[in-house]
């Protein structure tokens, strides 16, 4: 596994070096994941990583891209949109040569519907909007503040909002909240199920699973080896 | 013997709070939930009734989450079951 960067293209036209992890050892077989958003990003990496490593196992490459704004960017949130992500996704898979695509859990928003892949427990934008205000109007409300949903969507949309720390200008707002999995007939569904036990990224603390690491590996190597 | 409804949010704690199998079946009507689990923070309380929402098939308003709700085991059982009769 090695850290590797890659010229990320900006909204305002630039190229900054984003940085990726990457198990490349110029193989045939090449996936790209786009990593979970927001907080799920931090609870789902362990397994993201782990399942990488088994994928290397099994002959194949995997890299993970860091999104503008995300994880070790330098590029701040605030500014980022879905059409500025959905070009940076589309642009690491071209500059890795990547030939199948995984979405972890938010990241389904974003993958491209031009290579054969696989969605993993792919959610709604809106749901993951809806989960953010809900700790922002209980966080709020704990402080002596109330704020209804509804404001907080017309503050979002005009001006942009702060949601469980994350800076959400009001673009990438209204892209996201109305933003579904990409559908294409060559992008499959993993749900739960097919990977056992219950889903990490609802888990209160970070946590990690060999099994559903070596079945959401399983899943997607004979997938490609087909 | 337990209710579906009791069953289930068992499973959902055990799923949220990544308790060990079998833990959650020792939670009675006076096991203290919020503030007596560090874990059960403002995220993982939105996270937790999210996944009451979509598992139980319910929808949880915003002005109905305060404090007693999550107090203990019983209350918040108390409030899926209410929740599921309206439904």
């Amino acid at each position: 596994m090695t850290p590797q960067t890659w010229p990320c293209p900006l909204p305002g036209g630039e190229t900054a070096q984003e940085y990726a992890l990457a198990f490349d050892k110029e193989r045939t077989g090449r996936l790209l994941i786009v990593p979970a958003l927001f907080d799920e990003a931090n609870r789902m990496r362990r397994l993201t990583v782990e399942t990488m490593r088994r994928l290397d196992a099994a002959g194949i490459d995997s890299m993970l891209p860091d999104l503008p704004g995300t994880n070790e960017s330098l590029q701040p949130l605030l500014g980022q949109t879905i059409d500025g992500w959905k070009t940076a996704v589309r642009s690491a898979v071209s500059h890795f040569g990547a030939t199948h695509v995984l979405g972890v859990r938010g990241g389904c928003l974003l993958v491209p519907d031009m290579l054969p892949g696989w969605l993993y427990a792919p959610v709604r934008g809106a749901n993951i909007l809806r989960q953010m205000m809900r700790a922002r109007i209980l966080v709020s409300r704990e402080i002596g503040r109330e704020e209804s949903r509804s404001e907080l969507v017309s503050l979002a949309e005009t001006g942009g909002i702060t949601l469980a720390g994350y800076d959400l200008g009001a673009d990438l707002f209204a892209g996201l909240n109305a933003l579904e999995p990409t559908a294409s007939s060559d992008l499959t569904a993993i749900e739960q199920e097919t990977v056992g036990g219950s889903g990490l990224w609802m888990r209160a603390e970070p946590s990690e699973s060999a099994n559903q690491a070596d079945a959401l590996a399983a899943t997607i190597a004979i997938g490609i080896r087909q | 013997m337990h209710s579906d409804i009791d069953l289930q949010l068992r499973r959902i704690l055990t799923d949220v709070l990544g308790l060990k199998p079998g833990q959650a079946e020792t939670f009675d009507a006076e096991t203290g939930l919020f503030g007596h689990l560090p874990e059960l923070d403002s995220m993982a309380v939105a996270g937790l009734l999210t996944e009451m929402e979509d598992r139980l098939d319910i929808l949880i308003e915003d002005d109905e989450i305060d404090g007693e709700l999550l107090e203990t085991y019983g209350s918040l059982l108390a409030f899926a079951e209410a929740k599921r009769a309206e439904a």
